[in-house]
């Protein structure tokens, strides 16, 4: 009973800060999720891995945005979040370039010859 | 007043759905790749300039900035540099920094958390930790962690840097410590104040780190690629649980989007090589059923030389290549693409076999043949290629192993039965080039080499291609 009623509490607490649709969204996003990759020929599996990685690189979202909060003066704070905006970054523009080395490869020859 | 850090936020979360669609599809996955990666340039501008009061630079910016333009410079350096045979390790390792940022965010939220309600002042009132806060900060440490240093050690791995590390009753012990994480972190929650939970919060972490360890030491190398697809979801996880801390909506729906897409690509890849999730996370392959293959064949190996394999494909009517781990690892592809090239133009109809798990990603062959200018079209999968190999001459099989044994097929005691299989033995004549008889890295042996029809041609692959180049040029 005393979990039941912890969760009951956190949805509660959720609801009050707003947090309740953003659940919502998660169960969305992971139908969107499921229904994106569900038909990939297996040829593209590995430049969607690559892709999906680049774009968790959003987490960098979040380390700006703990440095926005951070106080000038905690130094502790401001070495961690520098550090955690530049690995952030590390993941999006290293992901997006790999990522678009890889599909560059995909393009069809007969397209090229006839441009050139 | 215009919400532009809401527009802002739109644009990217749309982009990365729109982006992810797009790159489903061959003919517009590149444009995908841009659009995600224009949709996070959005993104992280209207983080950096608006709040959801309007036009507002952020504070701490010169540090900010300055970490970007390193890691943009550092990142394109890496990424552009990186070989296409070194690509798999270099995604587990961009990988792992996105675990580690998530883990940061959590480190410094965490001492906020401490120093706003955990305050000599707040102290009395325990339940002032605000649970909602909690689950976040500890999800995303716990997360981001394992997924940085399991993506380090499959890095390591690919590398070669790191083998294989197994030791009895590891399935026991992992399940225990992630028991023991689970728990501090639970007991930190309840015995939150500004002395003990410090402790609690650094044995989380260093638990954390223990369990990203086990979690990736026993799986070999053949299964990396599905490991690092996990841990990619573990990261997007990580970066959801940012989402829910800050209520970003961008972080939350480009998390969970990578979260559930990875696990999907990660349950497809494990179909693809007939294996369950379960059995290649407790590190399955190798040592099991290796036994039972070895006499059954009791035929002999023929050896051919380089000489009688091109004669055989210059006058055959039609060659099928099926490239494998060790034309990667040779960097044969080029010589691949020059023997192929000499062969039509001979008039012989040339085509690559592409198994779905062949070399260490999927598509891990289409990358690396692209790279040397393979055309597209004449990289077949397995589907259609399967029944044309009865009407092929010569089967040239470069450093692959295990898709093409059909013990996946005959033997029900083989660790790779039920997995789908080039039918390679179907074709008039097969080549396999191959360093040994070395076995694959199911650790099995191939009856496929005691073939009548096959015959071996030892040697580094690239080499090996070399020599054929040659005496094809010189007939």
């Amino acid at each position: 009973m005393e979990y039941i009623q912890a969760i009951i509490d956190l949805i509660a607490q959720y609801e009050q800060q707003n947090t309740l649709n953003l659940i919502y969204l998660v169960v969305l996003m992971i139908f969107v999720g499921i229904e994106l990759i569900s038909h990939v020929p297996s040829v593209l599996h590995t430049p969607l891995m690559s892709g999906a990685n680049a774009i968790h690189g959003v987490v960098l979202i979040g380390a700006i945005i703990v440095m926005g909060n951070a106080s000038p003066d905690d130094t502790l704070s401001l070495v961690f979040g520098t550090l955690a905006v530049f690995v952030g970054t590390l993941n999006v523009i290293g992901g997006f370039v790999v990522t678009d080395r890889m599909l560059e490869m995909f393009k069809k020859k007969p397209k090229g010859e006839k441009v050139s | 007043m215009m919400p532009y850090m809401e527009i802002g936020y739109l644009i990217g979360s749309v982009s990365f759905v729109l982006g992810l669609k797009m790159m489903g599809q061959p003919d517009s996955a590149r444009k995908g790749n841009l659009v995600a990666a224009f949709g996070m340039a959005v993104a992280v501008i209207a983080a950096l300039f608006f709040t959801s009061k309007g036009f507002h630079v952020i504070s701490n910016l010169q540090y900010i900035v300055a970490a970007i333009v390193a890691g943009t410079v550092i990142g394109t350096l890496m990424a552009k540099r990186v070989q296409m045979t070194a690509m798999p390790e270099m995604v587990s390792l961009f990988n792992g920094m996105g675990g580690l940022s998530a883990a940061l965010i959590s480190i410094i939220e965490w001492r906020h958390l401490l120093h706003t309600s955990g305050s000599p002042e707040a102290m009395d009132q325990t339940a002032a930790l605000p649970i909602g806060m909690y689950i976040p900060i500890m999800a995303g440490l716990i997360i981001g962690t394992i997924s940085f240093v399991g993506s380090i050690v499959a890095w390591g791995k690919l590398n070669g840097k790191i083998g294989d590390f197994r030791f009895p009753s590891q399935q026991i012990i992992n399940a225990v410590v992630l028991v023991a994480i689970l728990g501090v972190a639970y007991i930190n929650y309840g015995e939150f104040n500004a002395t003990h939970s410090s402790l609690y919060f650094f044995v989380t972490i260093g638990l954390a780190i223990v369990y990203g360890l086990l979690f990736v030491f026993p799986i070999g190398g053949a299964d990396m690629p599905v490991v690092i697809s996990l841990l990619n979801s573990f990261t997007g996880v990580a970066a959801a649980c940012g989402g829910f801390l800050y209520q970003n909506k961008v972080m939350l729906m480009g998390g969970v989007l990578v979260g559930s897409a990875g696990t999907i690509l990660t349950v497809v890849m494990c179909k693809a090589m007939n294996r369950s999730l379960m059995n290649v996370l407790i590190g399955m392959a190798g040592g099991n059923g290796g036994g039972s293959t070895t006499s059954a064949t009791g035929g002999s190996v023929r050896e051919v030389q380089a000489t009688d394999v091109a004669v055989m494909m210059k006058y055959a009517s039609k060659v099928i290549i099926v490239p494998g781990y060790g034309l990667a690892v040779a960097q044969a592809q080029h010589v691949c693409h020059e023997l192929e090239n000499l062969l039509e133009a001979e008039g012989v109809d040339v085509k690559y076999a592409i198994h779905p798990v062949a070399g260490r990603m999927p598509g891990h062959m289409n990358v690396l043949l692209a790279e040397s200018n393979v055309d597209y079209d004449k990289l077949i999968e397995m589907e259609h290629i399967n029944p044309e190999f009865a009407t092929t001459d010569v089967v040239l099989v470069v450093g692959a192993n295990d898709v093409v044994n059909p013990a996946a097929k005959t033997d029900p005691s083989s660790p790779i039965y039920g997995m789908p299989i080039l039918d390679v033995d179907q074709a008039k004549q097969i080549i396999v080039l191959k360093r040994s008889m070395k076995a694959g890295y199911a650790g099995i042996e191939n009856e496929l080499f005691f073939h009548p029809k096959c015959g071996m041609l030892f040697g580094d692959a690239k080499a090996s291609l070399q020599k054929l180049v040659n005496e094809v040029k010189a007939l």
